[in-house]
């Protein structure tokens, strides 16, 4: 059917469907792809468009429904080509991008609020964009862009990174303007409606044999052009993020090990895949007795999930240091306790999507991915091809948060282009997504710590079960980074954690923001509260009393000489929390109302990088005879600000400003290995690499321009000045002999942070810096409902160097936004919560003001002094929302998420006791 | 048959259904969540929301008349009377604002969802639903036209066209109130609907109490609204609520929340309903 209407004020015709979701005519025949695709089902916002003013879900428009109307996206917002407007310079200026995926849905509902009401409060701010998911921002500057917008005028200039000295800057994120326009390309966005797409076959069962029918006859019937199945992997049908743990099948053999395991992929034109149904694939399925839980894996009868792998025990981790059980009996207080997490699903509002192409003996791989280098590996692996014939490129990644760590869509694109030779598209439906890819481990914890008399930390026993599901993912690093991490950053002289990951037929469980150690926090802080409470000292105090400091003993008997910060970001959090216990205080004072107010604490520390392993990453940055420097910055961004943060450190060292830089984005032909984007390591080491570089780059610049350390450089067009004591030297760039890419000087170098094997006893030196933290929750619990409100958060970070202020406090708010989702609404549930209305995440009306307090205490080895921070802020945001509720209202929580019901039943459970 | 249609005569989309094979299309906001793993809807669809009339609020003969096409988000700012603010209340918490300017009362009704925001509401209104067919037009209590979890009594042939609610008159009040996990853009754990009037000596002339979320369909309490009848219209009327008015009540273990736990917050719920009600005064 003819469909007319008025897309951005212009007139538009075309042939589609009236039964197509709008999004979709939007995307694929008009060439929108501002639009984003996030759930199909109106739970996550990012299509918001407007019809005639009003903000819609264009996924759950019938495109039958707009004819005649008045259809805008964010295109409407951009003044001319390129050219942000108001609201869109607002969210540059205050942070409110970070991967960009869900702007354009933010700038839409904004804007129908905007234009009804241009200087909105807060209330009226969050109701207008309640129905749009963000998992990176914990939208507060989201909140604050939309406020400010009106200070904004329509024909302003975007600010850029010119500082004299980046590093410190608060510069807006210099890949931002894309993000606003709509312009970026993430997984979804390459190649056209003609392209080849494919269907993944995956099993409804936890376990389960099956056997193929007639997969060529079927093939032939659909019209789809490959069936491939695990017999058509011409080279290793196994993959792993850790190669000695590789066991999972990119197709399934014989049997599945999780609901959701791919066993085969229908390669097909889209019009055939639409049409497609997917029950109708000759596949017949034997349900076998799957093992559910840790429990029911580690009893002896269960049934083996993977052959060598006894009693279904992956891997182990352990970490000892004096009696601990001799320091317990001992000890003069002791807290004990079990808690238990379930699985989280990361819930990036992009789901895994990718394109690729064959170009002659090479698989060109576009994906969004957090590890470009580790998927060519692994693809090169499958294909049995060289690791030379497979490029792998990072697209735009639209969160990752360690999901996007593992291979997904990557497997399927990369065998159906390589075998058929043309390109060939596909994106994970949301249900898709959230069944087949990696989750954070459930644990089981059981913790008891002991002090003396006076407080001081005397002993701790921690035995963590982590379910890892039904293949290795990051399980190995969880088992490992959890006893080293489990004391908290807490001075305990006698010390035992131990660790197991367990295989169950669940989704494999990977990394996610803090591998564990959110987990184990749970338990620990918790326990410290109680402990403050039998020795009768101040919660905080307790903390600043047993908090590590420079020449003190960690766990694994590492001692730092310098860059402990946990001391002073807990003294930071001081003034606050004896306000906020007075207003508790005085709020309660009543003991009538349902209301009751609580104050919450929690410490955190976390280990920037590997665990005792390799860790290089590698920089290469050149100058152009143009003028311009190009950083070949292969570490990816997925919204945390490595694009940004790299730059401005590179820029330091290089004595140049930002605006200087052209990046080149991750690819495994062109930049060097950054490695992967995850343990909170791009600042603290490609950061370092760069800074390495720079300065090298600087070195020879000197050298050209025959100049002493002390020069002061600039670049134009063409020239390099040098100028030095009142002297200008000037060098014509395009006279120097230029390599076939047109640079004219180039340096490299890499930086791999020094680290120590750890023993059997798990002692050593794991890291060579920690990033520390702590947070402070205010908040109200319903007693009688067992609702939760926040009132506001605190969260004082150990960053070494803020590199850029506003990025640190962008990660600080998202990765809250995540822990008060941990705490209090997030738990998956394989078959249950394959969606984002059945799994919730924090709304723009779950997050309270947050106040950033950031402590500079350097690291020697870090960039100008800086630590890793992406993962560390999780980790004390849940602990301190449970112990501000116990706080509160005594309610002891220890089986998350804290939702209502739990919470209410924990109060009775308070109430009941004496 | 044509896959598509959107006719704007009524007797036309009668004529359609009374073909058979048709899936009525409104707002979308169920339909496409369904389908979630497909571009578009499958099979025919007859899409309403073309239909001249269908949408829109109005009063006649003693019965407010809201059209089945009408939008949440257009009744959120009616020009309505205070026996109308819980379902002001309900609307503005109906998905967010993406799903309320699409989704429709009537869409709300026939889905027949248990946790549907809009059904306990227009229970303790009293709502009728007026369908159409070919055969022509009849009427019947929401009670009635919601047979069970996701099924009603309209026929294959027909059409849900308006929502028929007899005028409570200028003295009703009422409050609506959900509990959700989150602020928005959730499922309700449990929802209370209260609509009360009192008399001019000051006592409860009219109760009527609905709950959703914690039975199959939504239900009236209509122990609690004897209880209520007569009783002063003062600060002590909540603490006429007890345990066994929440007899009809069959709530059960889900992913949002214990039975246990949604038959406590009803309680609690409808405790606070009346007194926001009193608190807000009876007459103004």
């Amino acid at each position: 059917m003819k469909l007319s209407f008025t897309l951005n004020g212009r007139e538009v015709t075309v042939e589609a469907d009236p039964r197509r979701r709008l999004s979709a005519v939007l995307r694929e025949d008009l060439g929108e792809r501002s639009v984003k695709s996030g759930c199909d089902a109106g739970d996550c916002g990012a299509c918001t468009v407007l019809v005639d003013d009003r903000a819609v879900c264009s996924c759950m428009m019938a495109s039958g429904q707009a004819a005649g109307r008045r259809v805008e996206t964010v295109s409407a917002l951009t003044l001319a080509e390129g050219m942000p407007g108001a609201l869109q310079r607002s969210f540059l200026h205050h942070g409110a991008a970070q991967c960009g995926i869900c702007t354009p849905g933010m700038l839409m509902a904004a804007e129908a609020l905007l234009r009804r009401q241009p200087r909105p409060d807060e209330r009226a701010v969050r109701d207008a964009l309640g129905g749009v998911l963000c998992r990176c921002t914990g939208y507060r500057k989201i909140i604050a862009a939309v406020m400010d917008a009106h200070r904004f005028t329509d024909n302003g200039t975007t600010e850029t990174g010119d500082a004299a000295a980046p590093v410190g800057a608060p510069l807006p994120r210099i890949d931002g303007v894309p993000k606003v326009l709509g312009s970026e390309v993430f997984g979804a966005d390459i190649g056209d409606a003609g392209d080849l797409h494919i269907r993944v076959i995956r099993s409804p069962h936890a376990r389960a044999r099956f056997t193929f029918g007639d997969l060529e006859a079927f093939r032939q019937s659909l019209g789809a052009e490959l069936i491939l199945t695990a017999k058509d992997v011409p080279g290793r049908n196994l993959f792993g993020v850790i190669p000695p743990f590789a066991d999972q099948p990119v197709f399934a053999e014989g049997q599945t090990r999780f609901r959701g395991e791919a066993v085969a992929a229908v390669v097909a034109a889209s019009e055939v895949l639409e049409n497609f149904d997917v029950d109708a694939f000759p596949v017949s399925w034997q349900e076998l007795p799957a093992v559910s839980s840790s429990d029911e894996a580690l009893n002896g009868d269960a049934p083996l999930l993977h052959e060598g792998r006894v009693g279904n025990v992956m891997a182990r981790g352990r970490v000892r240091r004096g009696d601990a059980d001799a320091a317990l009996a001992a000890a003069r207080h002791v807290a004990e306790g079990r808690f238990s997490t379930g699985f989280i699903e990361h819930a990036y509002i992009e789901p895994e999507a990718g394109y690729a192409v064959r170009r002659g003996d090479v698989l060109e791989l576009h994906v969004c991915t957090q590890a470009p280098y580790m998927n060519r590996d692994d693809l090169a692996a499958i294909l049995g091809v060289g690791a030379d014939q497979v490029r792998v490129i990072a697209t735009a990644v639209g969160g990752g948060f360690g999901s996007k760590l593992d291979l997904s869509v990557h497997p399927f694109l990369a065998l159906a282009a390589w075998r058929l030779n043309r390109p060939v598209r596909m994106a994970y439906s949301r249900g898709e997504s959230m069944a087949s890819t990696t989750k954070r481990h459930p644990s089981e914890i059981a913790l008891r710590i002991g002090t003396d008399a006076h407080g001081r930390l005397a002993g701790m026993v921690f035995d963590g079960i982590f379910n890892t599901g039904a293949y290795a993912s990051w399980g190995p690093t969880v088992a490992n980074r959890v006893p080293v991490h489990a004391s908290g950053p807490y001075h305990i002289p006698n010390y035992r954690a131990e660790t197991v990951a367990v295989h169950t037929n669940n989704p494999p469980a990977g990394a996610f923001r803090g591998f564990g150690v959110p987990q184990s926090a749970i338990a620990q802080e918790c326990l410290f509260d109680e402990l403050a409470d039998m020795v009768g000292i101040d919660r905080l105090e307790f903390r600043i009393l047993n908090a590590l400091d420079n020449g003190m003993e960690t766990v694994t008997g590492q001692v730092f000489t310098q860059g402990v910060g946990i001391r002073r970001c807990l003294e930071a959090l001081r003034p606050r929390w004896r306000k906020a216990l007075a207003a508790a205080a005085a709020a309660n004072a009543d003991g009538q109302s349902s209301i009751r107010r609580g104050v919450g604490v929690a410490g955190l520390w976390y280990g920037c990088g590997n665990t005792s392993l390799p860790n290089p990453s590698a920089m290469r940055v050149c100058l152009r005879a143009d003028g311009r420097i190009v950083l070949f910055q292969g570490a990816v961004d997925i919204g945390q600000g490595a694009n940004t943060v790299i730059t401005q450190i590179c820029a330091q060292a290089l004595g140049l400003p930002v605006t200087a830089f052209e990046l080149i984005g991750p690819d495994t032909a062109r930049t060097p290995d950054a490695g992967k984007t995850s343990a909170s390591r791009q600042t603290f080491i490609s950061g370092k690499a760069a800074m390495l570089a720079g300065e090298k780059l600087r070195t020879k610049l000197l050298r050209l321009a025959n100049v002493s350390a002390a020069a002061v450089l600039a670049l134009e067009s063409g020239r390099l000045i040098a100028c030095e004591g009142g002297e200008r030297h000037e060098i014509d760039l395009t006279a120097l002999k230029a390599d076939e890419d047109g640079f004219v000087a180039e340096a490299s170098a890499s930086y791999d942070p020094p680290t120590s094997p750890l023993d059997e006893n798990g002692q050593g030196e794991p890291y060579a810096c920690f990033g520390y933290g702590a947070h402070l929750v205010e908040l109200e619990v319903d007693r009688d409902l067992g609702t939760v409100r926040l009132l506001g958060i605190a969260a004082a970070h150990d960053v070494g160097r803020a590199i850029n202020p506003l990025l640190v406090a962008g990660q600080i708010d998202g990765g809250i936004a995540q822990g008060i989702g941990l705490a209090l609404m997030e738990e998956y549930l394989p078959g249950r919560t394959e969606n984002l209305h059945d799994y919730l995440i924090p709304t723009i009306g779950d997050v309270p003001p947050i106040e950033p307090l950031l402590i500079e205490e350097a690291d020697a080895h870090g960039p100008y002094g800086a630590k890793g921070l992406g993962e560390h802020v999780l980790i004390a945001t849940a602990p301190a929302i449970l112990n501000a509720i116990r706080h509160a209202t005594g309610a002891r929580l220890r089986h998350l998420p804290a939702t209502p019901d739990r919470v209410r039943a924990a109060i009775r459970e308070a109430e009941a006791t004496p | 048959m044509a896959e598509y249609c959107r006719p704007a005569e009524l007797g036309e989309a009668l004529d359609l259904l009374a073909g058979g094979g048709w899936r009525i299309l409104a707002g979308g906001t169920d339909l496409y969540p369904a389908n979630a793993a497909r571009d578009r809807l499958p099979g025919a669809v007859l899409d309403i929301t073309g239909l001249d009339g269908l949408d829109g609020i109005g009063k006649q003969d003693g019965f407010w008349r809201i059209g089945a096409a009408t939008r949440w988000s257009s009744l959120i700012g009616a020009d309505l009377p205070p026996a109308f603010d819980g379902l002001k209340q309900a609307a503005a918490q109906i998905g967010a604002v993406q799903v309320q300017n699409m989704a429709t009362i009537g869409g709300n009704l026939c889905n027949a969802s248990p946790a549907a925001d809009g059904v306990p509401v227009l229970l303790g209104l009293d709502a009728r639903i007026e369908m159409a067919s070919a055969r022509g037009y009849r009427e019947m209590p929401l009670a009635e036209f919601i047979t069970g979890v996701r099924r009603t009594a309209l026929a294959p042939d027909e059409i849900v066209t308006a929502v028929r609610i007899p005028d409570p008159g200028p003295a009703a009040r009422s409050h609506f109130l959900k509990l959700g996990t989150r602020s928005y853009l959730v499922i309700s754990i449990a929802m209370v609907h209260v609509m009360l009037i009192a008399d001019p000596p000051g006592r409860v002339a009219d109760a009527r109490i609905a709950i959703g979320a914690c039975s199959p369909v939504a239900c009236r309490l209509s122990a609690l609204e004897r209880e209520l009848i007569g009783h002063p219209f003062d600060t002590s009327l909540a603490d006429r609520v007890r345990e066994e008015h929440f007899a009809p009540l069959s709530p059960i273990d889900d992913v949002r929340a214990t039975a246990a736990y949604r038959l406590e917050a009803a309680r609690e719920m409808t405790r606070r309903a009346i007194a926001a009600i009193v608190a807000g005064g009876g007459r103004r």
